[in-house]
């Protein structure tokens, strides 16, 4: 796993089959022409204002409020390799859904040993509030955000590897859907001379799931999107969401509850609200039930969830399902809640806990890269290629004092994708988040969000740290 | 739809009005420091400015002198007052930034572009390279945001209320103007001849693009009294409070729920006031006590239309 793959350019050099018609129109334009482009579209991005807010002070307009860079050149997937992973993809989210409600119910998998018992009830994520709690048709994380990256092999080929389901608030749909209209309006000749698949259709079917799991015997559902408010930092995709959906954008303060339901405060009175797509996380929710200190939620509103009145999406407690502890098993549970075998492959990793993969992982130390299961942000991580020999020792004794707090991976060598920057045109590590939607159906839009990391050599894409986004482009056959 | 984002919508159109008015008003102060003029008149004609908006404590504390200059700056780019050019146009992004989804994304990206462009404006020093270009600026900036929001906007519950707070913004803009404009130009008058005379009045005309209408209206020259009289019961001047009110009850009528009977009584009652009113009756009774009911009645109905619908 450790040849690089980039994903215009085979090794040759020469241009993969579906990149063929672009790359001939790439070569064709003047880089004069590719930065005026680029200057275009970062005018326009900032004057529609699809910046992201860096948390702190507030805004003085423009300070504290970023453009995520765009890349001019999009990542292009074909056909085929979008059937399979959108099967795939289908296939783990709906295993991943009948995984957190097992665990809020009967915990079969549990039973039957699969997963370790104490790996769910110790864990932060697991929430007793809901325990035996019924939501419509089963289903928790409505909107799911599963990051995907591709590693080569060395016999040329690219793996797609699941890196991380994310099934709490999942952001960046909106980059998705602006980089698209952004790629229409700087080339449209491109999409003549291509056939990429649509995607501008997501808030409709967003709608469309939202509605599908109101609260039984509701049949128009109020819904609406609750964001922490202009200064969280996904707040443009909140307002986005709202509007591309026709649906009020609420904050906790226009929310109350009364006799069992959650009314919103409007100018002709209060109005029911029936789901509630909320981008906040569970801490935030209630004062009465999880933090006591929070002013973004409404008090009582838990009670009135679990009662049924209305619905949360993403479900509380979803969380258990993409802790960085319970990813290991998600092949296991395909099998055991689908009887189906994985179509989308998991990184290879050692869970420290069993002994085998300690005895592996204390052998293979500097290959590999060891993380803390509860751990976020690189912190209590050791990347061993590049760690010093007394690194590598002092970690080895923390992980000998305590291995269940550890899980371990080979480096990963992300794929490239030629990106337009300052220099010219040249590879940059990509990953891909596709948005799957799980309603009355399983459902997505043809691709996801490419995210790049700028810097060469970088394997970091998160925005807060350099990272810029491309269009993607599913080509239909 | 949402109280909260009523009232931001509604705090928005406020704050572009008063962005326009006070550019009005300092273009024509502007104006006025062109015509051969005494440095006394000069500085009155500046100190109006900063009393109409009450600020000439803040004023105080921060220039020691009264100056076009100083005055300028302070109305315009001075972050501290909160009724600055800069602060209004800041507020109003603000507001619509914070319900964007309720407008059209035309409506939000002219405010953000007029933010954007303020911005830069200021930084290069066009304001007191032209201030009549940068004050035409403004308006002209005021005038898109009304026009793309007549132009694109459902008029549903959202654009009543973007339109109750301009209407309402501007008739108090305007009642201050008149109110400043008369009681300061007593001393004048003894003083008065016609040239000069002609000179003030149609300043404060021009202000509120009145002086071809008020040709247009009394074919005639151009006298006080008549000036009061487009201003305040003219229905079909834009800018007179008998305009703004009408417009105003319109609005609220679109919006009524049960709590605003008490609202659109007293909104009612000001339309009657001003639609069957006289400038000999009011000018006999005494335009200032005239435009000070108004003008607290104005803020009643602030108070009353927050209480109403946006909490």
């Amino acid at each position: 796993m450790q040849t690089a793959f980039d994903e215009m350019n085979a090794a040759g050099p020469q241009t993969r089959a579906h990149y063929e018609a672009y790359a001939r129109w790439l070569a064709d334009q003047p880089e004069s022409l590719m930065r005026e482009r680029r200057e275009q579209a970062e005018l326009i991005f900032r004057r529609v204002g699809i910046t992201f807010a860096v948390y702190g002070d507030k805004d003085s307009g423009e300070g504290t409020e970023r453009l995520i860079p765009f890349d001019l050149i999009p990542r292009v997937i074909p056909a085929t390799e979008w059937t399979s992973m959108q099967a795939g993809l289908a296939q783990r989210v709906t295993a991943l859904n009948r995984f957190i409600h097992d665990v809020y119910h009967d915990q079969e998998i549990l039973k039957a040993g699969i997963v370790p018992a104490d790996e769910i009830l110790k864990n932060a994520q697991f929430r007793p509030e809901m325990m035996g709690v019924d939501v419509p048709g089963g289903v928790y994380s409505h909107i799911a955000g599963v990051d995907i990256v591709r590693a080569g092999h060395s016999d040329g080929s690219g793996h797609y590897y699941v890196l991380e389901d994310n099934l709490r608030v999942p952001s960046g749909v909106s980059y998705m859907l602006e980089n698209r209209k952004m790629m229409m309006r700087l080339f449209p000749e491109l999409f003549v001379s291509h056939r990429i698949a649509p995607v501008a259709h997501y808030p409709d079917l967003l709608l469309d799931t939202l509605r599908s799991v109101a609260p039984s015997g509701v049949a128009d559902p109020t819904v609406v999107v609750m964001t922490p408010g202009m200064y969280n930092s996904a707040y443009f995709e909140h307002a986005f969401l709202a509007q591309q959906m026709g649906v009020e954008l609420v904050e906790g303060q226009d929310l109350f509850v009364d006799g069992g339901f959650v009314y919103m405060r409007t100018t002709r009175g209060p109005k029911r609200v029936d789901v509630i797509y909320r981008r906040i996380d569970d801490d935030f929710l209630d004062p009465q039930v999880f933090r006591a200190d929070s002013q973004l939620g409404c008090a009582g509103l838990v009670s009135a969830y679990k009662a049924g009145k209305v619905t949360l999406s993403n479900a509380i407690g979803t969380g258990i399902a993409d802790d960085k502890s319970i990813y290991p098993y998600v092949p296991k549970m395909i099998e055991f809640y689908l009887g189906e075998k994985p179509i989308l492959q998991n990184v290879p990793t050692y869970v420290c806990r069993e002994k085998e993969d300690l005895a592996y992982t204390l052998a293979h130390l500097s290959e590999l890269v060891v993380k803390e299961v509860h751990g976020a942000g690189g912190y209590g991580m050791l990347v061993g290629p590049a760690a010093t020999k007394d690194e590598v020792e002092a970690f080895r004794a923390r992980l000998i004092a305590n291995p269940g707090n550890y899980i371990a991976q080979p480096t990963l060598s992300l794929s490239t994708c030629p990106t337009f920057v300052e220099s010219g045109i040249a590879p940059r590590h990509i990953d891909l988040r596709p948005f799957v939607l799980s309603g009355s159906s399983v459902r997505m839009v043809p691709g996801g969000l490419t995210r790049v990391a700028l810097k060469e050599g970088s394997l970091v894409v998160n925005s807060s740290q350099g990272g810029g986004t491309k269009d993607t482009w599913v080509l239909e056959d | 739809m949402l109280s909260r984002t009523a009232d931001h919508l509604y705090w928005m159109s406020r704050y572009i009005e008063r962005a326009e008015n006070t550019a009005r008003l300092l273009d024509i102060a502007y104006q006025t420091t062109l015509q051969p003029q005494s440095a006394e008149e000069s500085e009155q004609s500046w100190r109006s400015l900063v009393s109409i908006s009450e600020l000439n404590s803040l004023y105080g504390a921060k220039y020691s002198t009264i100056n076009g200059r100083n005055v300028m700056e302070f109305m315009v780019a001075d972050e501290s007052n909160l009724s600055s050019i800069f602060n209004c146009l800041r507020a109003a992004r603000e507001n619509a930034r914070a319900v964007r989804g309720a407008l059209t994304t035309e409506v939000w990206e002219t405010m953000n572009q007029t933010w954007l462009e303020f911005r830069r404006l200021l930084r290069e020093g066009a304001l007191m390279r032209d201030p009549s270009q940068f004050f035409e600026w403004v308006k002209y900036r005021s005038h898109l945001s009304r026009g793309v929001t007549v132009g694109t906007m459902l008029q549903d519950e959202a654009f009543h209320f973007i339109r109750i707070g301009s209407f309402l913004e501007r008739s108090d803009n305007t009642a201050r103007l008149l109110d400043v404009k008369f009681y300061r130009q007593e001393p004048i008058a003894t003083e008065r001849d016609a040239a000069r005379d002609f000179y003030y009045w149609s300043a404060v005309l021009r202000s509120v693009s009145g002086f071809e209408i008020y040709r247009k209206v009394y074919s005639n020259v151009i006298q006080p009294d008549k000036v009061a009289e487009l201003l305040i019961l003219r229905p079909d001047m834009p800018r007179s409070l008998s305009h703004c009110i009408t417009r105003m009850l319109a609005n609220l009528k679109r919006v009524a729920n049960p709590h605003s009977a008490e609202t659109l009584r007293r909104v009612g009652r000001l339309e009657a006031e001003l639609a069957f009113g006289r400038i000999d009756e009011i000018l006999a009774t005494g335009l200032h006590p005239f435009l000070d009911g108004f003008l607290a009645e104005v803020s009643d109905l602030g108070d009353r239309i927050s209480k109403d619908f946006l909490v």
